[in-house]
């Protein structure tokens, strides 16, 4: 049981060093680099400010003082409150933290979906694969695998979008719901997901071969131990040797490694968001991209940075639940 | 402590010559041995095929006449059988591939991309492979502090988001194709890093390296003459991986717009196909050439990078 506390401790204490990491980045990203931060945050904001008008907006960000430590302090202090100033070009002085979490809901529901669905499918799919080594099923899954992986998410969006929605026209062509009519209830959701199912599918589709891959070399690792021979030779049935002994141990790296990949998701989702102009996080860091609105997008970028370590601390807890080494000893 | 005499006492210079030939023939076996058995890899032969082709194609784009890629090129007759109004043409005997809104041949756009794509492929894969083989020789090889050290900043940058990340730093430095390069190569290495340090690991504790050291070479002559040597196939095949992603990680950033808007790659022109509505208007000849290009050059250096992984990685050969 000591163990598993001071594994925990360990990770924890581990995980807020990388949040002050992460925090410090964030600062020095968008102060050690080439401009003016008041000329950036104000750029495109169509207006000039008079050199008070300046001076003020300087006081007010801090930008005033010594970069090391007055801005620093303040910058910290500022972010452990959740104030990450306000958006500039997008949504003209709306708090950063509140557009990040009006909009996030939608992005959880589209990604949580797919990502536990490609999970599902890619691993299992890569214990069979891996189990299979070599034969049709595995030859099969291993190319399906390598050509998903091969289509960037974006591609796959538009191409689906091609077929489905401007060949086909079985599904609308983007956003997150009808604006016609007001619908309520059961039906609202219905439209909900109507709209939702593109998108959903093409996150889906495009992390099942990340997965597939990570289970399958992970479960060949664990194939090739003593102990599965051991296991074999004491007479065990092959099914029993793979579920029990292989796929078991096979899971613990693959967990660490999903989670690591939640920064490709995220990654994923900005793009796909894009492309069936899905009213997420990803979408509205894509307009603070092109607006250049540099308060928004240090924001959305400190939230994802935050939400994969987050991602990674809870496959480590995790880990320390279903890894025996951690649990018993 | 008279052994026997060498048999001629030959000038030095010989001698040299036939341990230098020696090594010739050696690594010729070695190459002829690896060969025969990447030859045995169906998917590893797709994937070098489809390389080859590619690489053969953005060659011949330095021989493809530029000025039908400029827009003020675009006539009426250079549009032929369609018109003005019609654009984007859908493929014709004369666009065999179809013209994008601007009327210029979507076929020559995807040559010229593909010399483009290809080079920032392979050079942000370079820098990748020079500073993830560096971090990953020096934090295996000494260990301890800089171990920690290095492989501390490395976890680090594997939870910082890659796509976000990229995003920021294109939108601080700019856009042009030299900062594109460098934003992939300079966030991609920290996977790279880890590999080169397991392998470094498992090669230092090898005994000759033990030996090399106690007849007194020093760290650097160890490194070069043994560790590299021995981490070299490995960061090799992960190159090629590499390069795949380095590919794709082009096309988002461009995709999204942070491309340099004044060269045409296959990310680019998926931007400008999509900005101008090409989904709606189902132009689909627009989007699927660029597209299809992305997924071959990246799916076939997948194959051969699998099929180079599978001789190299003594842990799946045993098996």
């Amino acid at each position: 049981m000591a163990s598993q506390q001071r594994y925990l401790t360990g990770k924890l204490f581990q995980a807020l060093i990388t949040l002050l990491f992460i925090l410090t980045f964030n600062f020095f990203l968008f102060r050690v680099l080439p401009g003016d931060p008041i000329r950036l945050l104000t750029k495109g904001a169509g207006q000039r400010l008079t050199p008070v008008e300046q001076q003020a907006l300087r006081e007010e960000l801090g930008v005033d003082k010594p970069i090391f430590p007055g801005q620093y302090v303040q910058y910290m202090g500022q972010t452990l409150r959740l104030d990450l100033g306000v958006s500039s070009i997008v949504a003209p002085g709306e708090s950063v933290t509140s557009l990040f979490f009006e909009k996030f809901p939608k992005t959880l529901f589209l990604v949580g979906l797919s990502t536990a669905a490609s999970i599902m499918i890619g691993v299992v799919l890569g214990i069979y694969g891996g189990w299979k080594r070599g034969q049709a099923v595995d030859l099969g899954s291993m190319t399906g695998s390598l050509v998903l992986y091969s289509i960037p998410e974006f591609v796959l969006g538009i191409m689906l979008l091609l077929l489905f929605s401007n060949a086909l026209g079985l599904f609308p062509s983007g956003g997150f719901e009808s604006a016609v009519g007001d619908r309520a209830g059961l039906d609202r959701w219905i439209d909900i997901l109507h709209h939702a199912f593109l998108p959903w599918l093409t996150l889906t589709l495009a992390f099942i071969g990340e997965f597939f891959l990570v289970m399958r070399s992970s479960l060949l690792d664990v194939l090739g131990e003593e102990y599965i021979s051991l296991a074999r030779a004491k007479g065990l049935r092959e099914k029993y040797v793979l579920r029990r002994h292989a796929v078991r141990n096979a899971l613990l790296p693959t967990v660490t490694l999903i989670a690591l990949s939640f920064g490709f998701v995220l990654g994923g989702a900005i793009t796909v968001e894009l492309v069936f102009s899905y009213p997420g996080v990803g979408l509205m860091s894509f307009e603070a991209l092109e607006a250049r609105d540099f308060a928004l997008l240090q924001g959305t970028f400190l939230f994802f940075s935050i939400g994969v370590l987050l991602a990674n601390l809870t496959a480590d807890l995790l880990y320390a639940y279903i890894d025996p080494r951690v649990r018993t000893s | 402590m008279k052994v026997d005499d060498p048999p001629t006492v030959e000038s030095p210079a010989l001698e040299i010559r036939s341990a230098r030939r020696i090594k010739w023939t050696r690594r010729r076996t070695a190459a002829k041995r690896f060969w025969r058995e990447y030859r045995r890899s169906t998917l590893g032969m797709v994937g070098l095929v489809i390389l080859v082709l590619f690489i053969a194609l953005a060659f011949s784009s330095i021989f493809v006449d530029k000025s039908a890629l400029s827009k003020t090129a675009v006539t009426e007759e250079s549009i032929a059988p369609c018109t003005f109004v019609t654009l984007p043409c859908a493929p014709n005997s004369t666009h065999l591939l179809g013209t994008d809104a601007d009327g210029r041949s979507v076929l020559a756009l995807v040559i010229e991309g593909s010399r483009v794509s290809l080079l920032v492929g392979f050079a942000a894969a370079a820098i990748t492979m020079v500073i993830g083989a560096m971090v990953g020789i020096l934090a295996g090889y000494r260990g301890r502090v800089s171990d920690t050290v290095l492989m501390r900043t490395t976890d680090f940058f594997l939870v910082i988001p890659w796509l976000p990340l990229a995003i920021v730093l294109a939108a601080i430095l700019g856009q042009n194709i030299f900062v594109l390069i460098a934003i992939i190569g300079f966030t991609s290495w920290p996977s790279t890093a880890r590999l080169v340090r397991a392998q470094t690991l498992s090669v230092k504790e090898h005994s000759y390296v033990e030996r090399s050291r106690a007849l007194g070479a020093t760290n650097s002559q160890v490194i070069s003459r043994h560790i590299l040597p021995n981490v070299m196939p490995v960061i090799f095949a992960n190159t090629i991986l590499t390069v795949a992603i380095a590919i794709l990680s082009e096309s988002a950033l461009s995709f999204l717009g942070l491309g340099d808007p004044r060269r045409v790659t296959w990310g680019t022109m998926i931007d400008a196909a999509f900005d101008a509505g090409a989904i709606s208007i189902g132009a689909w000849w627009w989007l699927l050439a660029p597209s299809l290009c992305i997924v071959l050059v990246v799916l076939a250096f997948m194959l051969c990078g699998y099929a180079l992984d599978e001789i190299i990685n003594p842990r799946i050969r045993e098996r």
